[in-house]
C-alpha cells in the first residue's frame, strides 16, 4: 500500500502490564514479580523497548487490585514520569481512568509528563464500571450504561484538550517595562459546563511541548468506538483475524466525520520463540500453570519473530497504522520483539532502524502527526 | 547538664508563584522546564539537604477579576515532577503539597505510595486544605466545603490515607514461583474507612512502600492547625523564622505532643526562610535592598495595597502616601486564589498601623510595602548566615529551615557552595547522607502497619 510514492510508515508499540499479559507469566524463570514496585523494573523494560525503536509503550493501570496473576501495582502516570528522564525517544502512554478522577488533575499531570519527557507524552483514557472502583472512591456509582460512561469520558477528554490549549504558546512574556510576567490575554478560561462536571480553567500548567499530548483509547464495543472516533488520536482495536482489520478501521473512520483521522493500532497478544513449536509449548506450559487456557479480548499469536513480521505487514496492508503488541511474558516476549521482530521488519525495509534525528523529535513527529493549532489562539 | 548540640535540618523550596521569586533577574530561567527542577534538586542533593519542597495552587490567582500577571504564573503537576526528579536524584527527599479538599484519599494514597516506591523511600506530603468555591470551580466537587469543616475533612482525609497505606504488610508479596503463591496475606490491601466525610472500602492496590507512609507535613498556623500537626504530622512548614516568634511557636507545638503520647523528636519544626548572601554583610545588605526593589515593583506595590484595602486602587500613586480611604471590610473580593489575604484579620487596624509607620519613617506606598511584606530572613556573609541559622536551631527557634531562594533555578547554588561547608565545619550538618530514606534523614521512626500488629484472639 502506498501513499504517493512513499510507503505508509509502520508503527509498533508495546503494552506493558505487570510481568506480562498471561496470568502465570510471573512464574517464568526470567520474571521479576517481586520487583514490580521498584523503579528499575520499569526503567529496564522501557529502555529495552527503546532499544527496539518502538514508537511508544503503554502502561496498564486500574483503580482496583488485580483479581489474579500478579497483585499490586504503582500509578502508571508516575511510572512514566520516573522513566522519562532515563529514556530519550520512546513515547510514554500511561493509562488513566476517567470515571472517578478529576480531569483538571489529569490534564496537568499529562502536560507535566510531556515536559519531563520533552514531548513524548500521551495517555490511554479508560472507563470503569467496576463496583469495587466506585467503593474505593465512595462518591457515586459509575454511570450505569457503557454509553453514559463513554459520554462522560468524551467530556473528560474535551476538558483535557481545552486545558492544554488554555495557555497560548507565547503567553509568557517577561515584560520588565510593564512588570508583567504573562500576557493574560493569552490565557483562557475554558468554561466547560457539562452533565458530569464543570471546569473553569485555565490550567495551572502552561501548554505542553506537543501542544496536546496524545490521547489513546481501547475499542471494547460500539460506545468505545464512537469515543475513539470523536476524542482520540490513537485507537487500539482488537480484530480476531486479518479479515476483521479493514472493516473495523473503516467503521472507526466512518464515525470520525470530518475530524482528522485517528491512528489505528491493532492489539495482538504474542508468544514469541525461535521456533513455533517452542512458542506453542511455552503457551501450553503457562496455561497449565494457570489452570485455564488463556484468552482475552485481543487475538493471540504464537510463533517466531519472522512469522510475526509477516502478520504485521499483512495487517498493516489491511489498513492499520501499526500494531500494539501485548507480551505474554516479560521480559522474554519483549526481548523477542526488540531483538527479533523489529530488526526483521527493518531488514525488510518497513520499520525504522533508528529514531529520527529531526529537530522535532516528539511523539507526534514519530507518529507523523502534526502539532495541533491552539483553539483559543487567533488564526 | 549541658544541652546536646542539635543537628540542623535543611530543605529547599522551589521558587514559588509569588513576588518573592524575581523573574526579572537576568539569571532567572524557566519555571516549567524539567531542567530547572533537575538543577535545583541536584544542587540541594549536592548540599546534602534533607528534602526539596513544592508548593501548589489549583487555580491561577486573580485580582480585580483578572488573572494576576505580575508574578511568575504557572507550575507543573506536583506528583509528576517529583516522580521525574526521583530519576535524577538518589537521596534527596521529595515533598509535595497536595490538597485534601479537591482530591480523594484512594487516589492520593496510591500516588504517594507509588512515589515512595519510585524514589526508594523519599516521599513526603504537605497536607493542605482549602474551601474556596473559587478553586472549586475547577473540580467535580465544586466549592462545597464550609470553611469551618476544612480541618475536619483534612483530618479525615489523612486518617483514611493512613488506613490505605497500612493495609499491606511489608512482606505481603512472596511470589513463590514453585508453589504459585503470590501473596502471603490473602487479604492484603483490604480496607474500610467510614466517618462523616468518607465512606470507602475495598482493596488498596499499592503494596506497602519503603517508608511505610510518606512523611507528613502540615503548614497551617491556627490553633486547630497546630493541634492537627501535634496529633498527626511529622514536620511543620511554619512561618516563624525569628528568634522570639520561633521559640514561642516551637514551645507551643512541641508542648502539645505529650497529649498524643508523642515525643519532641517526633515532630520537626521547619520554618520557611529567604536568604541573601554577599562577600561581606554590607554587600549582602546592598544586594538585599536591590532584591526587595525587584520583588516589589511599583505595580506590585499597588496590588499589595489592594489586597489589604480590598478595593480597586489602580489610580493610586505608588510613590505617594498610603490611601486615605479605609479598607472595605468583609469577604475579600479583590484578590482570589491566594492564602496571604487571610492574614489580614482586621484590615482597618492594619491600615492604621501602616499609616502610622509610613508617617513615622516618611515612607511612600511602595517603600511601606517593601518594609511590611519583607521576607528576608538571612542577609549577610556566608559566615553570618551559617552562624545565624545554627544559633536559631540551638536556641530551639526551629529544627532547621526550608530555604526559599528568589531565583530559579540557580538561587540555591551559592548557599550550597558557601554556607553548607561552614555548617559542616561546625559539626551541625551532615557531610554525607547516613540513610537512604527521608524518614532516616529526619530521624523519624518508620511506622508499623496496622496489619503488622498481631490481631487479638477472638473470644
Amino acid at each position: 500500500m502506498t501513499n504517493g510514492d512513499l510507503p505508509v510508515p509502520l508503527h509498533l508499540a508495546a503494552a506493558l502490564d505487570g510481568t506480562g499479559w498471561h496470568p502465570a507469566s510471573w512464574r517464568e524463570p526470567d520474571a521479576r514479580p517481586r520487583e514490580l514496585v521498584t523503579p528499575d523494573y520499569w526503567v529496564d523494560l522501557i529502555s529495552e523497548a527503546e532499544r527496539g525503536h518502538l514508537d511508544f509503550v503503554t502502561i496498564q493501570d486500574a483503580l482496583t487490585l488485580q483479581p489474579d496473576g500478579v497483585q499490586g501495582r504503582m500509578d502508571a502516570v508516575l511510572i512514566a514520569a520516573r522513566v522519562a528522564p532515563r529514556t530519550r525517544h520512546i513515547g510514554l502512554l500511561p493509562s488513566a481512568v476517567a470515571t472517578h478522577t478529576e480531569p483538571f488533575h489529569l490534564s496537568k499531570a499529562i502536560a507535566t509528563l510531556d515536559y519531563v519527557s520533552s514531548g513524548r507524552a500521551g495517555v490511554q483514557v479508560a472507563v470503569t464500571a467496576s463496583p469495587d472502583a466506585a467503593r474505593h472512591f465512595g462518591r457515586r456509582p459509575a454511570p450505569e450504561s457503557a454509553q453514559a460512561r463513554y459520554d462522560e469520558a468524551t467530556d473528560y477528554v474535551e476538558v483535557l484538550r481545552r486545558l492544554w490549549d488554555s495557555w497560548e504558546d507565547d503567553a509568557e512574556i517577561r515584560d520588565s517595562a510593564t512588570g508583567r510576567f504573562i500576557d493574560r490575554k493569552k490565557l483562557h478560561y475554558i468554561d466547560f459546563d457539562g452533565k458530569w462536571f464543570s471546569v473553569k480553567g485555565p490550567s495551572i500548567t502552561p501548554r505542553p511541548p506537543q501542544g496536546q499530548p496524545l490521547v489513546a483509547a481501547l475499542d471494547d464495543g460500539e460506545d468505545s468506538r464512537r469515543f475513539i472516533a470523536r476524542s482520540a488520536d490513537i485507537g487500539f482495536i482488537t480484530p480476531s483475524n486479518r479479515g476483521e482489520v479493514a472493516g473495523t478501521v473503516a467503521a472507526v473512520h466512518a464515525l470520525r466525520g470530518d475530524a482528522p483521522p485517528v491512528k489505528i493500532f491493532a492489539d495482538l497478544l504474542v508468544f514469541l520463540d525461535d521456533t513455533a513449536e517452542r512458542a506453542a509449548a511455552r503457551r501450553r506450559r503457562l496455561d497449565d500453570q494457570a489452570g485455564v487456557e488463556f484468552t482475552g479480548d485481543a487475538a493471540v499469536f504464537g510463533g517466531t519473530p519472522a512469522q510475526l513480521a509477516d502478520l504485521v505487514q499483512d495487517w498493516h496492508a489491511a489498513g492499520v497504522a501499526g500494531l500494539r503488541l501485548r507480551p505474554a511474558t516479560l521480559p522474554h516476549d519483549l526481548l523477542q520483539i526488540t531483538g527479533g521482530l523489529a530488526p526483521e521488519l527493518h531488514r525488510r525495509g518497513v520499520f525504522r532502524g533508528s529514531y529520527s534525528t529531526a529537530e522535532r523529535g516528539d511523539l507526534r513527529a514519530t507518529l507523523g502527526l502534526p502539532r495541533p493549532a491552539n483553539r483559543y489562539a487567533p488564526a | 547538664m549541658t544541652k546536646p548540640i542539635k543537628q540542623v535540618h535543611l530543605a529547599a523550596h522551589f521558587p514559588g508563584v509569588n513576588n518573592t521569586t524575581v523573574w526579572s533577574d537576568p539569571e532567572s530561567g524557566s519555571h516549567i522546564d524539567f531542567s530547572s527542577f533537575a538543577h535545583f534538586a541536584q544542587t540541594a542533593e549536592r548540599g546534602k539537604f534533607d528534602f526539596m519542597f513544592l508548593a501548589e495552587g489549583l487555580r491561577l490567582r486573580e485580582q480585580n477579576g483578572e488573572i494576576y500577571d505580575l508574578d511568575v504564573v504557572g507550575r507543573p503537576d506536583t506528583f509528576t515532577v517529583l516522580a521525574a526528579l526521583a530519576a535524577v536524584t538518589d537521596r534527596l527527599g521529595l515533598t509535595g503539597t497536595i490538597n485534601s479538599t479537591f482530591n480523594e484519599p484512594y487516589e492520593v494514597a496510591r500516588q504517594f505510595a507509588s512515589l515512595d516506591h519510585l524514589s526508594g523511600g523519599r516521599a513526603a506530603w504537605n497536607v493542605v486544605t482549602s474551601w474556596d468555591a473559587f478553586t472549586g470551580q475547577n473540580f467535580r466537587r465544586g466549592g462545597f466545603l464550609p470553611e469551618d469543616q476544612r480541618y475536619s475533612r483534612a483530618e479525615s482525609f489523612l486518617a483514611a490515607a493512613h488506613t490505605l497505606f497500612d493495609s499491606w504488610t511489608d512482606g505481603a508479596i512472596v511470589a513463590d514461583k514453585q508453589s504459585g503463591e503470590f501473596l502471603s496475606d490473602p487479604q492484603a490491601g483490604e480496607f474500610s474507612y467510614t466517618d462523616e466525610h468518607f465512606d470507602i472500602s475495598g482493596r488498596f492496590d499499592v503494596p506497602r512502600s519503603p517508608q511505610g507512609r510518606p512523611v507528613i507535613f502540615q503548614a497551617g498556623d491556627s490553633d486547630r492547625g497546630r493541634e492537627f500537626a501535634a496529633a498527626a504530622a511529622d514536620a511543620i512548614f511554619s512561618r516563624h523564622g525569628t528568634l522570639e516568634a520561633g521559640q514561642a511557636f516551637y514551645a507551643d507545638v512541641k508542648g502539645r505532643l505529650a497529649a498524643y503520647q508523642r515525643h519532641p523528636g517526633d515532630l520537626l519544626i521547619l520554618p520557611a526562610a529567604t536568604f541573601v548572601l554577599g562577600d561581606t554583610d554590607t554587600e549582602a545588605a546592598d544586594i538585599a535592598h536591590e532584591v526587595r526593589l525587584a520583588q516589589v515593583s511599583p505595580q506590585t506595590a499597588i496590588k499589595f495595597l489592594e489586597q489589604l484595602w480590598n478595593r480597586d486602587l489602580s489610580d493610586h500613586d505608588p510613590d505617594g502616601p498610603l490611601p486615605t480611604v479605609d479598607p472595605v471590610v468583609g469577604e475579600n473580593t479583590i484578590a482570589r486564589g491566594r492564602a496571604s489575604v487571610r492574614m489580614y484579620r482586621d484590615p482597618i487596624a492594619t491600615a492604621d498601623e501602616w499609616r502610622a509607620k509610613a508617617a513615622a519613617e516618611n515612607l511612600t506606598s511602595r517603600e511601606l510595602i517593601i518594609e511590611v511584606t519583607g521576607r528576608q530572613n538571612f542577609v549577610g556573609s556566608p559566615t553570618t548566615v551559617a552562624e545565624t541559622i545554627n544559633r536559631l536551631v540551638q536556641a530551639d527557634a526551629s529544627d532547621g529551615f526550608i530555604l526559599v531562594p528568589h531565583v530559579t533555578p540557580g538561587g540555591l547554588d551559592g548557599f550550597v557552595d558557601k554556607v553548607v561547608p561552614l555548617l559542616q565545619d561546625r559539626g551541625v550538618f551532615r557531610s554525607d547522607y547516613a540513610g537512604s530514606t527521608l524518614r532516616e534523614h529526619l530521624g523519624l521512626a518508620r511506622p508499623r502497619a496496622a496489619r503488622d500488629t498481631p490481631k487479638p484472639a477472638r473470644v
